[in-house]
């Protein structure tokens, strides 16, 4: 097209604002303009927590997440998923109208609203030292110990791509594997898993850590 | 000789032009074009408040008759952004004021819009027509009773979903007596019961009213009256649905409904009961977006409703719809196009005794050939259900599944979800907007990475082992816009490794990864065009660089640091003298 000559600087300008005063990009050159070389260490752990009102967890991150700005929505989340800030993520309006709702509903029908406790789920964080996600495992789905080992054994031991168990890495309670499976109170003491019934074990279980068998100290507070 | 289009020509050869894409190309040929562009363009949109200044777009397009904008980034929408973070509507409303007072509609989503802000407009703006304003907040109903008095020729007034502070149901009476040119209203997000006299006075008398959203306290029985008074409505959103009615009010309110011909959108149906469902049947072969997201009915009930909808392209609903009632959807609602899922969540109402899984999905993809948009939440799938999903509906543009548990693998083989969702990406060659969840591996980046050209938003949550999920992301897709993260362990080195990209996107969120402080800084250093906002709230300026940060948001922008920014929102502009210094370099 024939025309007046495009001034350099006017259509750069209008070409980046337009880029953001409409809708479409325009697809500029990914330039790599930093070298790949350049690395950062990072100090200290990465862990992704959750924001228990229970915990006072390790990383700033989860205590970021409980106290960001939760507006208006604290009763709802606890009535819904009770755990994560902003999950799952549905707006807080139609939380709060689920919320409500579901309070006029347990009102028309007690049958649904079940708290028998073979059928509610009880979800409880598991972390293992090394890996930095935390798990969550329903209890209700476990009636004994031996259960509960195998399925964290699943989530934790097995690796991903393959599905081969490496041999021999079992949670034993006597750590003897190098992994001891301790739990953490009412009282926010760290008990090892197994001492006590099930039942009892339930009723007081707040959350799960598979830990190395050399940073175990028995009745030592674990500081995390 | 001289070739170029006097500009009366070029005038009306661009008064057909109306996708803002083509005028931005036109805009680029010369400066006589971009001028003439600029001085006819009608429509702007902004779809990111800090990254022009609101005279910047004032000064640019004089003519402008319609503004859109957006503030809060989305996942300000699950609390994840502190309040106070910014998205004032104050600044462009002022700006618009001064410099474009022709100007007849405001659109704002996500944004702070205070009373004064709505005093503002109504007071500057003298043919103000249309106001929506979508997941706003700051403003009370006294701000609505201030448009209401005083913009005399109001077509659309809307509040979708916003956070008002309500002090009464007054406003409404504001609309004086001579405002005859109402199209659209739309109050459901609000609590207080309005006059019903005054609204079926203001009905009455707007003929063209097509579009119509009452607030839950708006009665069954009041439905009747209105809806007798504007049978022309295509949309309709009722109030609560539940109260008791004698047999004369049902059957006129039946009448009612069936007098509705050009009824093509329904929603609202608070607390709906089972035995009014059969009111809405005359309506349902019209509908072509029904929303049931709020309407807690059963499955059973359901059915019957569904399968009269034969003309459905819309359709939202609570997850008690059930594999079954989505059974129902696939053999009865061949048009439909999009589809979400909410679920019922509390307790009580939570997925022991909700039987939809998997299967609900698959059966609508298998059902629906035009199924392009997809919001699902439950509380697990399975890689299977997604691989069958893509290969039946290779047409998908936007996928977002939500299993609710975090981390969940696929629920039969215990496998993580990285099959399921390359099959996604691998099939629907134009998708543009994914949403993952589940347990996921870097290997699922990979993939997303590989096959996602066409994917501008993507939202991840609890997912990846490393950097290589980022950096796969980044490097990768080519059309990726909007990026959005929470609660991955990584950020630092895909971050800084692809710098460059973040230029090319709109923005990136990430709260609750490992972004460590020394990264934020080195990357505000590096790209001036980007804004580098980090979102925390503990003093940073004695943090080490290697302490990582609770949120990033980052975003291009022409207009520099911003000025509005509150104390837990920091950028390099805030400290200057704060180096990289220390920053370890292999």
């Amino acid at each position: 097209m024939e025309g007046g000559s495009a001034s350099g600087s006017a259509s750069t300008l209008s070409n980046n604002e337009n880029v953001l005063v409409s809708c479409e990009d325009s697809s500029s050159p990914a330039e790599n303009e930093l070298e790949l070389g350049l690395t950062l260490s990072l100090g200290g752990e990465r862990r992704v927590s959750y924001a228990d009102d229970s915990s006072s967890s390790s990383s700033l991150s989860s205590r970021a997440s409980v106290t960001a700005g939760i507006k208006r929505t604290a009763d709802s989340m606890a009535a819904t998923s009770g755990q994560v800030v902003g999950w799952p993520p549905i707006r807080s309006y139609r939380m709060n109208s689920m919320v409500n709702q579901a309070k006029t509903l347990a009102m028309e029908d007690p049958i649904k609203n079940r708290t028998d406790a073979t059928k509610m789920r009880m979800f409880v964080k598991v972390t293992m030292d090394g890996i930095p996600i935390g798990r969550k495992v329903d209890l209700n789905a476990h009636s004994c110990y031996e259960s509960l080992s195998n399925a964290l054994e699943e989530m934790f031991l097995k690796p991903k791509t393959d599905g081969h168990l490496e041999a021999g890495l079992k949670i034993l309670p006597d750590g003897s594997s190098g992994l001891v499976l301790t739990y953490e109170d009412k009282e926010g003491d760290w008990m090892l898993v197994g001492d006590v019934p099930w039942g009892m074990f339930i009723g007081s279980v707040k959350r799960l850590r598979i830990m190395k068998t050399s940073e175990a100290t028995g009745t030592a507070q674990m500081i995390l | 000789m001289d070739l170029r289009l006097p500009s009366k020509v070029l005038e009306h050869i661009l008064s057909f032009v109306d996708s803002n894409e083509d005028r931005n190309s036109v805009s680029l040929v010369c400066k006589s074009w971009f001028e003439t562009e600029r001085r006819t363009r009608k429509r702007v949109i902004v779809r990111n408040c800090y990254a022009v200044t609101p005279e910047a777009v004032a000064r640019r397009f004089p003519e402008m008759r319609s503004l859109t904008l957006k503030g809060k980034p989305h996942f300000a929408d699950y609390n994840l952004v502190p309040d106070g973070w910014g998205g004032y509507a104050w600044p462009w409303i002022e700006a618009m004021a001064e410099k474009c007072p022709s100007l007849e509609e405001l659109r704002l989503k996500r944004m702070v819009v205070t009373d004064e802000c709505l005093e503002k407009i109504a007071a500057s703006f003298k043919d103000f027509k249309v106001l929506v304003l979508t997941s706003c907040e700051g403003f009370s109903t006294d701000g609505l009773a201030a448009i209401a008095v005083a913009c005399s020729n109001l077509r659309e007034l809307e509040l979708r979903e916003c956070i008002v502070e309500d002090l009464g149901g007054d406003w409404l009476s504001y609309f004086p007596e001579t405002l005859t040119s109402l199209v659209s209203l739309d109050f459901s997000c609000l609590d207080s019961e309005v006059k019903l006299s005054d609204l079926e006075r203001l009905v009455s008398r707007s003929p063209n009213l097509k579009s119509l959203k009452l607030n839950r306290a708006v009665s069954l029985d009041a439905l009747g009256s209105l809806l007798r008074l504007a049978p022309q409505l295509v949309e309709l959103g009722t109030g609560s649905f539940s109260d008791k009615l004698d047999q004369e009010a049902v059957s006129k309110l039946s009448q009612a409904f069936s007098e509705m011909k050009e009824l093509k959108s329904l929603s609202g149906l608070w607390d709906v009961l089972p035995e009014y469902i059969p009111l809405l049947y005359s309506v349902c072969p019209g509908l072509t977006s029904l929303n049931l997201s709020y309407a807690t009915v059963q499955m059973p009930d359901l059915l019957e409703l569904l399968t009269r909808c034969s003309n459905l392209q819309k359709l939202w609903v609570m997850d008690l719809i059930e594999d079954k009632g989505l059974e129902v959807v696939a053999s009865s609602c061949k048009e439909l196009r999009e589809l979400r899922v909410f679920p019922s969540g509390a307790e009580g109402l939570n997925d022991t005794n909700v039987a939809m899984t998997e299967q609900g999905l698959v059966s609508v993809s298998e059902g629906c050939p035009n199924l392009e948009s997809v919001l699902y939440f439950c509380v697990q799938f399975t890689n299977a259900a997604m691989v069958t999903i893509a290969r039946n509906r290779p047409n998908l543009k936007c996928f977002r599944l939500c299993v609710m548990e975090p981390f969940a693998p696929d629920h039969k083989t215990q496998k993580p979800l990285d099959e399921g969702f390359k099959a996604i990406v691998e099939r629907c060659k134009d998708l543009q907007r994914l949403s993952v969840s589940g347990l996921l591996t870097d290997k699922a980046f990979e993939y997303i990475g590989t096959h996602g050209k066409k994917l501008r938003m993507l939202s991840i949550a609890f997912a990846g082992d490393s950097d290589l999920m980022l950096h796969h992301l980044l490097s990768g897709c080519e059309s990726l816009n909007k990026l959005e993260i929470r609660d991955c362990p990584f950020g630092d080195t895909a971050l800084v490794a692809n710098a460059a990209k973040l230029e090319t996107m709109r923005s990136l969120w990430m709260s609750s990864c490992c972004v460590s402080f020394g990264a934020c800084k080195l990357l505000s250093q590096k790209m001036p065009k980007l804004n580098v906002e980090v979102i925390d709230e503990h003093p940073l300026e004695t943090r080490p660089d290697s302490s990582p940060v609770e949120r990033i948001y980052i975003y291009r922008t022409l207009a520099g640091p911003r000025l509005d920014m509150p104390e837990f929102v920091w950028t390099i502009q805030k400290n200057p003298e704060i180096g990289v210094s220390h920053l370890a370099i292999k």
